[in-house]
Formats: C-alpha cells, structure tokens, sequence
C-alpha cells in the first residue's frame, strides 16, 4: 500500500505532505457508533484503509446484513467527514460493505447527498433528533459507569446526589461524561451537579435511587448490545474473538 | 417436562418456528440475507456441538423439529409464531398454513398462532377474520419490519393496526406477540422503540402484549413500558442463548426484567431453529447470579417455573399438571405491584412525544 505518491497528472502537487495512515486511523476512531458509543476502530468496523497519494478510500462492515439503516448512514457519513478532516486528505471514499441498503447509502454519500435525499420516500426527516436521542441515552450510561465506580469506591447514594463536577478526581470516566455533557450543551462547570436527567436538571434525594436504577438498566443495555454486536461481527467475518466471555 | 433435583418443569417453548428458506424458496438478495443473519445468531450464540450446517438450518423436516423440541428438548407444548417475509421467500419463511399441518397432526403439542398485516387494510381484514376462525388461534406474531410493496414497516398506532387489534378482541385472540426490527420508514426514527406496544396495551387492556426478544436491543424501553402497563409481558427468545456465551450479561438481562417487570410476566422461548431448547432449559434450571449481583430479585426454583412454562400456560390456558404447579400460587395473575415514579430521563425513549 502506498502512502505517498510523486505526482502524474491525477496526483497531487509532489510537495503537497504525504498523508498520515495513523492519523487517519485516529479520525475513524473519533466516529462513534451512536447506538453503542464506541469508536469505529475499537468495535471493528474499520474493514480496510488504503491511502494513495491524497486519496483515502475506507471500507466500513458492520455486524450484520441488517443492522439498523439509520445508525449505518450517520456512521459511514461521520466516517466520510473525519476522513476528510485529516491534513493533507483531498479525497475520499467511504464505502459501507454488505448491507442492505449499501447501495443507497454509498450513492448518497458519493454524491454528498442528505439521508433524506438518499432513501427518496423512506423518511421524513433527517437524523439530528435520533442522534440527539441516543446522546441522551449514551449520557445516562456514561454518567452511570461514573456512577458506579464512585459507590464501588465507598461514596454513599447520598454524598454521590450531593456531588458537584468540581469534587470529583480526574478518570478516563469522568472525561467521557464531561465530552457528552458539553456536546448535549449540559453545563460543565465545577459548581453543577454531577448526577442530573438528561435536560440537565439536578435529581430530587427522594428520586435519587429510581434514578439511579434506571441509569443502570440504560447502561446494561448499552454493554450488552456492544458485547452481542462485536460478537455477530467475529461470526460474520470469522474474526479471532474468546466465544464464551465473562462480562 | 424436564426434571432435575426432584423438582419437575412443564416446559412452553412460546416462540419457535417451522422454516423454509431452501434457495428454491428465496426470493431475492434480500431474502438471503435474512437467512444468513439469522445464521451467525445461531452459530454466535449456540455451544458449538449444537452448530448445525447451513444447508441444514435453510430447510429442516418435521422429524428433526419433533425430536429436537419434544424429545431431546422438554418442552411440553411449543407456540409457532409465524413469520411471513413474503417479500423475501416465494411461499413464505413460515405461515400459519403451513404450521397448521404440524397443528393438525400433533394438536397436544403445538399452539397454533396466526398474524395479520394492517398495510393489507379492508381486505386483509377479512382474509384475518376467516384465517382466525379456521384456526382459532389465541395469538398473532406481528413483525413490524416486515416489508410489504413500497412500505418498509409500520407500527401498532397506525389507524388500521387499531383495526385489527379491535378485531383481535373480538375474536377472542387475546396474546399479541410483537417483534421489533430494524424498519427502512421512518428512518429517522428509532425503529426498535417499543413506545407504540405501550400506547396499544393502554388502549386493549383486555390483550396481554408480549415483546418478544424482551425488546432487545432496547431493554432499557422494555422495562420502563413494563412499568406503565399490567398487561406486557416480555418474551426471552433471543435473551436466553447470552446464557451459555455471556453468564454474567444475562444475568444482568433477567435481574432488569424481574426487577421491573416482575416473576410472572416473563415467558421462555427458544426461536427454534435459532436456538435448541435442551441446552437452554438445562442451564436456566442451574443458573445462578454471579456472587457480585446482590441487587436483583432472587431467582428461586419457583420463579424459573414460571419463567419455563407456568406464565405462558397461563396466557394460553395450558393444562398444567399439578406436580409442576408452584406451591401456594395459584391464580395470582400477574404482578402489578406499583414500581415506583421514574424521573425525567425516562423520557429518552421519546415516550413523552
């Protein structure tokens, strides 16, 4: 696989700066998953990555035939734009492989077509209210992992709802919690309250451990989905993967 | 009936199938890979000594179905919930005729359900109405991801999905088993949001709801519709496998379930041919949480009983016998113990729309 390339008619300038096969990687690492919050990279969807001079073509693969179309065109989109953000990047093809709608999507995409556009009387809108929605859910879930780490560490349910962002330690948790927060625009400030609802508002005491409960269910389902969907991945593309796990 | 420890189990596999996606039967591209997706559960999921070959899994005949289910796999009676993917297959994935030839031939051992398609409008009404009263079905499967013309799925709210679960009440089909999947309409919508079952159980309190595969991947809106209606009810089929491949997770799945939905709402399947049910009636009998889950409901022999067998026979007043009764339960119905207020997150599913 090239990397650089010394110009030709179809190439780029012979000083433009060769582009950064791990940069590129790291940018598809930025696009989550919106369903399970987890990087492309990290979950497997990365199927192959080939960089020509200034040209990256990127193909995606996802656990099954038919997961889900609108978390499948939101990823290979988000793909498409990381992509295109990385320095010295002049083109590049995402392309979704083996899915349902991969024509749809990859032709929609190609042409920078919007969704809606893409899938011509099969929605009705784009999909910045799903995106929304599932920040929402991947907020409780991240602010439950925060959560649970905190009363594993000897924090009472009462001290955890009188908590503000400020009294906590720096952890890899907490920096995740605080990104969400900030891109759902929820205040970050070292004075707000740690655990709050999804628009925001503190948790009453006598709500707390409802709260609480709820949170933990969001976030089972959240882990659990990731755990089956990586695991429908090694099944499909005969990936190495452990078939029994302990989480 | 399966017996382990002295204690015996009466066994209601209430989600299983009678396929046929032999490459005669499928349609097109789509259909194909219906099949294999389907394929890669049952591989995942399965131990590998109940890994059958491709071949196998497209087509299998009614000597196989009736070992594996009834021999092998304890179940006492098993609920086809039929599936129709016309769009996919020729003849149909699996239609109520063509389980109604097992029905008839082995009437103790099946409950024979039907389905309708509310896109299919006046018509299909009618067709519905006949097809209920030539079988008599208590229950209807509904996949609202299922194709049909341009349309690429629909939802229990739609004016003439209201119709034909009118319909259901009057005709007595009282169990209505909803699978969710990933829809192509809306697309900008949450396909699996199981928001419009919980507007449906408000409206037909007389129908019980059953969601089937407990709403997965969407447990977490399973367990808060659980909440706001007496008459859900979650169906494990595709939950039970994680036993074997994921302990601990499925042990996090039923703990959520009990805890929210509670011991009688809950109801075993297997999805034939996804899943062989004597590996999972063995391990769920021996099934313990892991040490760490000090927070859920126990789950006692009493409550796999009625998880194995005791609430789907319920629903569609099996005959239980009394050896495999819970001690002091009787008719005690479903529990609607009042779970308490969620605060506003509850609202992330979009239920406040």
């Amino acid at each position: 696989m090239r990397t650089t390339t010394t110009g030709g008619p179809a190439g780029p300038p012979v000083d433009a700066p060769p582009v950064d096969r791990d940069a590129v990687l790291a940018a598809l690492g930025t696009v989550r998953d919106p369903e399970l919050d987890q990087g492309l990279t990290e979950l497997g969807f990365v199927a192959s990555l080939e960089i020509e001079g200034d040209t990256v073509r990127a193909h995606l693969r996802l656990p099954t035939y038919f997961c889900a179309p609108n978390f499948a065109y939101l990823m290979v989109a988000d793909a498409d734009a990381a992509v295109r953000a990385v320095p010295g990047v002049r083109q590049a093809e995402v392309v979704l492989d083996d899915h349902f709608t991969s024509d749809e999507i990859n032709a929609g995409i190609a042409q920078r077509r919007s969704f809606q556009e893409s899938f011509e009387g099969l929605a009705d809108d784009e999909l910045d209210e799903l995106r929304t929605l599932f920040r929402r859910k991947t907020l409780v879930a991240r602010q439950q992992r925060l959560e649970r780490a905190l009363l594993d560490g000897g924090t009472t349910k009462e001290e955890l709802g009188r908590l503000k962002l400020g009294d906590l330690p720096p952890s890899p948790e907490l920096d995740t919690y605080l990104q969400r927060r900030a891109e759902l625009g929820l205040d970050v400030g070292p004075e707000a309250p740690l655990v709050i609802d999804t628009a925001g508002n503190p948790i009453p005491p006598e709500l707390l451990e409802d709260h609480l409960r709820f949170a933990r269910v969001t976030r089972v389902s959240i882990e659990g989905n990731a755990g089956f969907c990586r695991g429908m991945l090694a099944t499909r593309y005969d990936l190495p993967t452990p078939t029994v796990v302990a989480d | 009936m399966y017996e382990k420890d002295g204690e015996k189990y009466f066994v209601v596999d209430g989600h299983m199938h009678f396929w046929d996606a032999s490459e005669e039967n499928t349609k097109n591209k789509y259909g194909e890979g219906f099949i294999r997706c389907f394929y890669d559960y049952h591989k995942n999921l399965s131990p590998e000594e109940y890994v059958w070959p491709l071949e196998k899994y497209r087509k299998y005949d009614e000597a196989t179905l009736m070992k594996d289910l009834f021999e092998d796999g304890y179940v006492d009676v098993a609920i086809f919930q039929p599936t129709y993917l016309t769009d996919f297959y020729h003849k149909g994935f699996n239609t109520t005729e063509q389980d109604a030839v097992l029905k008839e031939k082995y009437p103790d051992k099946f409950v024979l359900n039907s389905s309708f398609d509310p896109r299919l409008g006046e018509g299909g009404l009618e067709d519905f109405e006949a097809k209920v009263r030539k079988y008599n079905p208590k229950g209807v499967k509904l996949y609202t991801a299922e194709w049909h013309d341009d349309s690429k799925g629909w939802k229990l709210t739609d004016p003439w999905a209201v119709k034909y679960l009118d319909k259901c009440q009057e005709l007595g089909v009282k169990n209505i088993h909803v699978h969710k999947g990933p829809t192509i309409w809306p697309l900008n919508r949450d396909s699996f949001d199981v928001a419009d079952v919980d507007d449906a159980a408000s409206t037909f309190p007389e129908l019980n709801f059953i969601v089937e595969h407990v709403g997965l991947p969407r447990l977490e809106d399973m367990c808060w519709i659980g909440t706001q209606e007496p008459n859900i009810y979650g169906g494990l089929a595709v939950a039970m496998p994680f036993i074997h491949t994921r302990p601990k997770y499925f042990g996090q799945v039923v703990g959520e379930l009990l805890y929210w939905l509670g011991e009688d709402r809950l109801t075993f399947a297997s999805d034939y041919a996804l899943w062989h049910p004597k590996w999972l009636v063995e391990m769920f009998v021996d099934y313990q949480y892991p040490d760490e889950y000090t927070e859920y409901p126990e789950l006692t022999t009493a409550v796999k009983k009625k998880i194995l067998g005791l609430n789907a026979a319920r629903l569609y007043d099996l005959k239980v016998p009394e050896e495999m009764q819970v001690a002091g339960d009787g008719d005690s119905g479903p529990d609607v113990t009042p779970k308490p207020a969620i605060p506003q997150e509850a609202t992330i599913g979009g239920h406040s729309e």
